[in-house]
């Protein structure tokens, strides 16, 4: 459902980066450059539709330079690791024991990735 | 034509965190303690605030911000308990963030207050990825809602810094594995400061409101 606030960041921070991309490269006031990809990291428990960031995209990014931009996502599934054996295995939502050891103390180690890793800008 | 790529590596939120720093600022500068209290819808978040404001009006200077989709009902049971309530309508959102939260603390004299309860919107998926910038980040479960929640919401009880699970006077008539339940809080937030009570009986409300008192004079200017 919070798609739309997601999208909408995601516009910002693509922008301001192609922005203070072309600014650094050159002295002169540039226009902001085209940007034809955004590199996306979602992690499998960051509740993020990447359809609906998708569909909503298509609808604020029209007349920006990202208009034409593709969205890359790449999800990073959700990992644990038991704190007695080390054993790292697929988080399962419905069983919180480690596989090799039966150990009930588990941290989470990855899935809970949020942000967006680069753009591609075009450069002339 | 040719593309270059940019490297980003930024939290696709991070805006709303830079408001959110300024919101704990603002804040800190009062010595105003503040909580976000998030649950799912009926959890018993209105309720508790109800009890929190009537118990600890004699002693200090509440304020609640309440974040509904569209009614003043909140609102309404808050400013009765006594507390000064301010209603954010956030027009179908399905969480507060920092930009309301901040709009919301700039109608507040925030110098008049030493405890602030935010109420963000029953929903245990937006708001854990919100912040707002308030001390501490509450979650408040219910017997009824099931003993599973850890398990389907990880995001939500993972991010929080106290929880409170309600309604244990249901406990009787519902099948709820306590054990389960704990166990799925115990490995998503190790250690989590938890309180089981019943907003109905009263019961284990003492020791929530010995831990809101202790922080309201750990962040009061002396």
């Amino acid at each position: 459902m919070h798609e739309l606030a997601v999208t909408e960041n995601l516009l910002a921070l693509a922008l301001k980066h192609a922005s203070l991309a072309t600014f650094a490269a050159s002295t002169a006031a540039a226009p902001t450059p085209r940007i034809t990809c955004l590199h996306i990291v979602i992690g499998q428990l960051s509740s993020i539709i990447d359809d609906s960031v998708q569909f909503y995209w298509t609808i604020i990014a029209k007349d920006t330079p990202a208009q034409s931009a593709r969205l890359d996502f790449q999800r990073i599934p959700a990992l644990f690791q038991c704190s007695a054996c080390s054993h790292q295995f697929a988080y399962r939502p419905d069983e919180f024991t480690c596989p090799a050891c039966n150990s009930p103390q588990l941290k989470i180690i990855a899935g809970n990735e949020f942000y967006l890793d680069s753009i591609e800008i075009e450069t002339s | 034509m040719p593309t270059t790529r940019v490297e980003v590596k930024e939290n696709i939120l991070s805006a709303n965190d830079l408001i959110a720093q300024k919101n704990r600022q603002a804040l800190d500068q009062a010595g105003v303690f503040s909580i976000n209290l998030m649950a799912s819808p009926g959890a018993g978040k209105t309720s508790l605030i109800e009890h929190t404001v009537r118990l600890l009006q004699p002693e200090f200077r509440l304020a609640v911000i309440d974040g509904d989709i569209a009614t003043t009902i909140d609102a309404d049971r808050a400013a009765a308990a006594g507390a000064k309530a301010v209603q954010i309508n956030t027009g179908g959102d399905c969480h507060l963030d920092a930009v309301m939260v901040s709009s919301a603390l700039a109608s507040l004299d925030l110098t008049e207050f030493d405890f602030l309860i935010i109420e963000n919107v029953g929903n245990l998926v937006c708001p854990a990825s919100f912040k707002l910038g308030v001390h501490k980040n509450v979650l408040i479960a219910s017997v009824p809602e099931g003993d599973d929640k850890p398990y389907k919401y990880p995001g939500m009880y993972q991010g929080v810094d106290a929880l409170v699970l309600n309604k244990m006077d249901l406990l009787p008539y519902i099948p709820f594995r306590s054990q389960y339940f704990w166990h799925g809080v115990e490995v998503l937030n190790p250690g989590v400061q938890s309180f089981e009570i019943s907003c109905a009986s009263g019961s284990g409300l003492d020791a929530w409101l010995d831990w809101i008192r202790q922080h309201i004079l750990a962040c009061r200017h002396a």
